[in-house]
């Protein structure tokens, strides 16, 4: 009880102080309509195409927008040594590491819920056809992005090159997860019920999320007391 | 001493290679479907089993290090991967080149090159992550973790990719999948000599990284002097 209380303070902490200065949500917002804009110029949009690979456009757009929330994850702390005051808080490290995942994956599933409309307003693209079932898949994937990324913004907190390590370590790892994510939002976008094959990759983005939640949270002592 | 023992098992692997690519080249005849070409599954698929091998000893490493604390084990990681990720290097050249011959392009999203290529690259990103880190213990700690997080991807990562590919066409590799005892036999006659390559490479970077850290370790000392 005390372990999900301390992880609820801290996710409270961190949207209070993203949501009083707004630096990382309102890069990652801008960021991702800039790379929806883009997308417009690599192929004719107005297509049929367009839908049969939303699901590939979206979480390659949640994913760019998502590193910009996970690298002020853990280097926000860094400015008169909070993250030196947070280790040596009562708080347990995989408590502190819950919270700030909470709080990313806040952040973040609120830019994909603006970027949504966008996209579909941008692409004649009707998407609220499977709405539930949607949002869903969007909890899911996101969460298994924040975890991985929450991870590794932990682990390249101090490293010079952060912004660059962040990506190129978080994206061939989360390729499962990601192409999990990109299957069910095409086909949920498209209009398909989840069911068939559909389950299979939902249990797999399940899975992901488990076993990689399970692994950063028993690792997540090592990476930020050593 | 080990100087001279690494040097010996480094000739012995010379000699087998050798003695191996003779009997490739001149007493195995040629495969009934593809000609010449596929001898070069000799050097890809046991290139492949190291490559793994060398995941597995990584992650060993890792945890051993994460649980004693011990540099030594860091080194073995580092050492084990950086073979390992040439030996992945391997396989997937030749593997481009058996492709050009035989499917006529050199690059193919099939299941097992994908797997490949993403399991490469993660690797490749530990590599990276190691060079990004100054202190010695950071690093190592860092890098452990890492590396435990990519092995614990690679299954899910084959499992994903060969689930998403049975919806697409798929390029035809062997008809059943069949293959001459002689050539089975081959195919692990040839992995000794490239496992004892492995071994005596892996060697040789581990005493590099162990020097390294002395040397960076002194000259930290001189600058505090």
């Amino acid at each position: 009880m005390n372990f999900l209380r301390q992880a609820w303070l801290i996710a409270c902490k961190d949207l209070r102080a993203e949501l009083r200065t707004k630096e990382a949500i309102n890069a990652s917002l801008s960021f991702a309509l800039v790379i929806l804009l883009l997308f417009s110029f690599a192929f004719d949009p107005n297509s049929e195409q367009t839908r049969e690979i939303s699901g590939g456009l979206l979480w390659i757009v949640f994913a760019f927008a998502g590193a910009l929330i996970l690298n002020r994850s853990f280097a926000r702390e860094l400015a008169n040594d909070c993250l030196d005051a947070l280790v040596a808080s009562p708080v347990s490290s995989a408590a502190l590491f819950l919270g700030k995942c909470v709080a990313n994956v806040t952040l973040l599933l609120a830019v994909e819920l603006v970027c949504l409309p966008v996209f579909g307003v941008f692409y004649n693209v009707r998407w609220t056809g499977r709405f539930w079932p949607l949002l869903l898949v969007l909890a899911l994937g996101t969460w298994g992005l924040t975890v991985v990324g929450t991870m590794f913004s932990a682990l390249t907190v101090n490293l010079r090159l952060r912004e660059l390590m962040l990506p190129t370590l978080v994206y061939p790892l989360m390729i499962p997860g990601l192409m999990a994510a990109i299957q069910l939002t095409t086909a949920l976008i498209a209009g398909q019920p989840l069911a068939g094959g559909l389950y299979g990759w939902l249990k797999l983005l399940a899975g992901f999320d488990i076993i990689f939640t399970a692994l950063a949270l028993g690792l997540v002592d090592t990476v930020l007391v050593g | 001493m080990r100087q001279k023992v690494l040097f010996g098992l480094c000739v012995l692997a010379a000699w087998l290679v050798a003695a191996d690519i003779a009997v490739i080249l001149l007493v195995l005849p040629d495969e009934a479907a593809q000609g010449a070409i596929y001898r070069i599954m000799f050097f890809h698929v046991p290139a492949a089993w190291t490559a793994l091998l060398a995941c597995l000893i990584a992650l060993a490493a890792s945890v051993m290090y994460l649980i004693t604390r011990n540099l030594r084990y860091d080194a073995l990681a580092v050492a084990v991967t950086e073979v390992g990720l040439a030996f992945g290097a391997v396989n997937l050249i030749t593997g481009m080149i058996w492709g050009r011959v035989i499917w006529g392009i050199w690059w193919t999203w099939d299941a097992r090159l994908t797997s490949m290529l993403v399991c490469w690259l993660l690797y490749a990103g530990y590599l990276m992550l190691r060079h990004a880190v100054e202190e010695p213990t950071q690093r190592a700690g860092t890098a452990a973790v890492f590396s435990i997080f990519a092995f614990a991807d690679i299954p899910i990562v084959v499992f994903s990719i060969r689930w998403w590919r049975t919806q697409h066409p798929q390029p035809v590799v062997w008809g059943g999948g069949a293959m001459d005892s002689s050539m089975y036999r081959m195919l692990f006659l040839n992995w000794a000599p490239l496992l004892l390559l492995f071994a005596v490479l892996a060697a040789l970077r581990m005493r590099q990284e162990q020097a390294q850290r002395e040397i960076d370790a002194l000259r930290r000392q001189a600058h505090a002097l």
